[in-house]
């Protein structure tokens, strides 16, 4: 099963490779990685989607939080969260094929970011399932390039039962 | 006064207690060797390559409880510690390994004697630091200190550049110590410990299985208290032994590959199984799934990763093992009823002592050539226990387990989880350094101890009087006996063709050698080595195709095993 992990960590060199390490080392395996800093000095937020039975999550997070360099662990997959992902798609826009494929950006509510007489590369946020749903959608119009950011997660401040 | 990164280190080490370090020098610690006479509570011990250092530190660290120190150069001297590293690592021994770098705008540009040792070694330390400023030197000799001996120990490096060992600073050591995202959990979860305790009331065929965490956390007294007082029978893992005293009645042996008959045969039929500092190493369980299937497990483990990796635990306690045991004891002592335990326990422990009776571990005594086994246990006869063992890996680490008995703890050292060849003999010399006058025997096979055997050199120019003892079989035994059993007897590469004269070879770094080739000498013989002033070799040849027994094939389970 798919679990998103928020993982609060030192900010410090090497950091990100401890925590690579860590995966690639045991076994484990990472789908997407991101990381940024916070508000906070020197803390970084990593947000890891992974797969696995409940316990090798149960060994990814309790390793996880062996690191010396691991502040706190999250586990988001059972709580209430917003998960975002950002992605960049070049489509094959060519005269023709141009109106329905703003169209389609139109729905999803993309942004076009950069324009030729040949493709128009759009901009869009969501889940994974949206994401899935566009790409699905564009493919038959050609996608020259593909850019993704992985998720990025936070636990929502209202957990309704 | 300002002081260089070097004095830093230095004053470091003296105010944490180091009174030994294990190092060989380079252009990159020059500075720190250069301080060094200056500080004359510090003994540097001149190793004759890095693996010796690191692993003479560890057994320093095993033998006394205190943080082992290493201290070697960058590149090839970083590099020759790894497998030391990982040895400590895998046995959680606390060793601080400090490294040369070369100065910090050098790196990165693959300058001479560079390596990058904080990501070599990343995987196997229980942290590390590359200190870019001598501002951070003194906060980061005390985190590596505090990381190394606090929760579960484990060996932390700190890497240190040329520059900062030069450049110069205010020094001041930190009193105390606060990380934010280290904080390990020593006291036991009261819930928990009453839960345990339950089922020790309940159960009829108890038995503890006992690891390293018992002795690391100098836990041997308070299990003892249990066992001896509710008489529940004890089995530990090879890191485990001294724990639990060796001649007590309770005692069934070691279990799992090499086991006992009756430890394993106690583990397939247990109730309840109290694991202790254990980590369910594959070496111990053999197939998981038919691992103490009528049991309920209780699991005690400083380190919540050990818990549930790979048996289901019911009653999981992550603290220290000593304050677990003891929330056991005084939840034990406020129990209203409990049960008459020599009743309870008694029909169980007469079919643990019929096993026992049954099928000990034994071999057929012959006077020549000499059974490995026999040389072990005149070893333990002679010493009553009261020596420190070390052992090499393989089949003679195997025999040291099964034919001696361990009556204390950080009285056997032995490298279990990375079974490291060559680590005996500079443990050895370790454990000696710290206990100047005790017996100290390092019980070898002919092909461990060539792995590191130019120590002799550091043994005897300090006068180091260590005792090897080499059951020589001329095969790298181990190996040989799994090609004779599961690889239709082809002796690939496992025959040690050329052997040297290992009584010449002592000779020749000035120690005493010693050969024997009839049982009957075998008690003379050690006696004289022993009682020789320094360090001497006995090389004790053995019956080369002598197996060890009872044997657990990888992947079976515990009950199925071969006996002799």
């Amino acid at each position: 099963m798919r679990h998103v992990l928020s993982v609060l960590v030192e900010n410090e060199p090497g950091v990100l490779s401890r925590v690579v390490g860590l995966f690639s080392g045991r076994g484990f395996n990472i789908e997407t990685l991101n990381v940024g800093p916070t508000l906070e000095d020197g803390i970084s937020l990593m947000t890891i989607t992974t797969a696995g039975d409940e316990q090798i999550i149960e060994q990814i997070i309790k390793q996880l939080r062996k690191l010396v360099t691991v502040v706190k662990v999250v586990d988001l997959t059972h709580l209430q969260s917003v998960e975002r992902e950002m992605v960049l798609i070049k489509v094959n826009a060519e005269d023709e094929r141009r109106a329905e494929v703003l169209r389609i950006a139109d729905i999803f509510r993309c942004k076009v970011v950069d324009v030729s007489g040949n493709d128009l590369t759009l901009e869009i946020t969501g889940d994974q399932g949206k994401i899935r749903a566009i790409v699905n959608l564009l493919q038959r119009f050609g996608i020259k390039e593909f850019a993704r950011t992985g998720t990025v997660a936070m636990r929502r401040s209202m957990q309704m039962e | 006064m300002e002081r260089t990164g070097a004095q830093i280190l230095l004053e470091c080490l003296r105010q944490e207690g180091v009174d030994s370090i294990f190092g060989f020098p380079g252009g990159a610690v020059i500075d720190i060797y250069h301080h060094l006479p200056d500080y004359p509570s510090l003994r540097h011990f001149l190793v004759r390559h890095e693996q010796g250092a690191i692993h003479a530190a560890d057994g320093y660290a095993r033998a006394t409880g205190q943080v082992g120190v290493c201290l070697v150069t960058s590149g090839p001297g970083a590099t020759n510690t790894v497998t030391g590293i990982a040895t400590a690592y895998m046995d959680s021994i606390p060793v601080v390994i400090i490294t040369g770098q070369v100065p910090t705008p050098l790196i990165g540009n693959d300058a001479f004697q560079e390596v990058d040792i904080v990501g070599i070694s990343r995987p196997c330390v229980k942290h590390n630091y590359l200190v870019k400023d001598v501002k951070d030197l003194a906060w980061i000799i005390k985190q590596a200190f505090y990381l190394a001996r606090t929760g579960r120990p484990g060996p932390v490096l700190v890497d240190l550049p040329k520059d900062v060992l030069q450049a110069k600073t205010l020094f001041e050591y930190p009193e105390s110590i606060s990380m934010r995202s280290y904080n390990p959990n020593l006291a036991p979860n009261r819930r928990q410990v009453r839960k345990a305790t339950e089922l020790l009331r309940r159960s009829q065929r108890p038995l503890v299985y006992s690891g390293g965490g018992v002795i690391s956390s100098d836990a041997a007294e308070e299990l003892t208290w249990l066992c001896r007082n509710l008489r529940i029978p004890v089995t530990s893992t090879l890191m485990g032994l001294g724990a639990f005293p060796g001649d007590d009645p309770l005692w069934l042996g070691m279990l799992g590959m090499h086991g006992t008959y009756a430890a394993n045969m106690a583990v397939g039929h247990t109730d309840l199984l109290l694991a202790v500092g254990a980590r369910f190493d594959d070496r111990v369980t053999g197939k998981i799934s038919s691992f103490a299937p009528a049991a309920q497990v209780v699991h005690i483990d400083v380190d919540p990763t050990s818990i549930r990796k790979n048996v289901n635990v019911d009653v999981p306690i992550v603290a220290d093992c000593r304050l677990a045991l003891r929330g056991i004891r005084e939840e034990l002592e406020i129990c209203p009823d409990l049960p008459d335990w020599n009743t309870v326990h008694q029909p169980w422990l007469d079919q643990l002592a019929e096993w026992q009776r049954n099928h000990p571990v034994r071999y057929t005594y012959a006077d020549e050539p000499i059974k490995p086994q026999f040389v072990v246990e005149k070893i333990y006869e002679l010493t009553k226990g009261e020596a420190i063992i070390t052992t090499e890996v393989g089949q003679n680490q195997m025999w040291a387990a099964q034919f001696s008995r361990f009556h204390r703890p950080r009285t056997f050292l032995t490298s279990g989880g990375l079974g490291t060849m060559g680590y005996g003999f500079p443990a050895a010399i370790g454990a000696q350094v710290a206990f100047p006058d005790r017996l100290v025997i390092d019980i070898a096979g002919d092909g461990s101890i060539q792995m590191n055997i130019q120590e002799m050199a550091t043994a005897v120019s300090y006068n180091i009087p260590v005792k090897i003892v080499i059951l020589n079989n001329g095969y790298l035994g181990m190996v040989r006996q799994w090609q004779e059993l599961f690889y239709a007897r082809n002796y690939c590469a496992t025959c040690m063709h050329l052997n040297p004269d290992f009584v010449k070879l002592a000779e020749a770094y000035g120690a005493a050698g010693f050969r024997v080739t009839k049982a009957a000498d075998v008690e003379r013989v050690l006696k004289e080595a022993f009682a020789v002033p320094g360090p001497a070799i006995v090389d004790v040849v053995v019956e080369p195709e002598e197996n060890v027994y009872p044997m657990v094939p990888a992947g079976a389970a515990l009950t199925d095993m071969l006996l002799v």
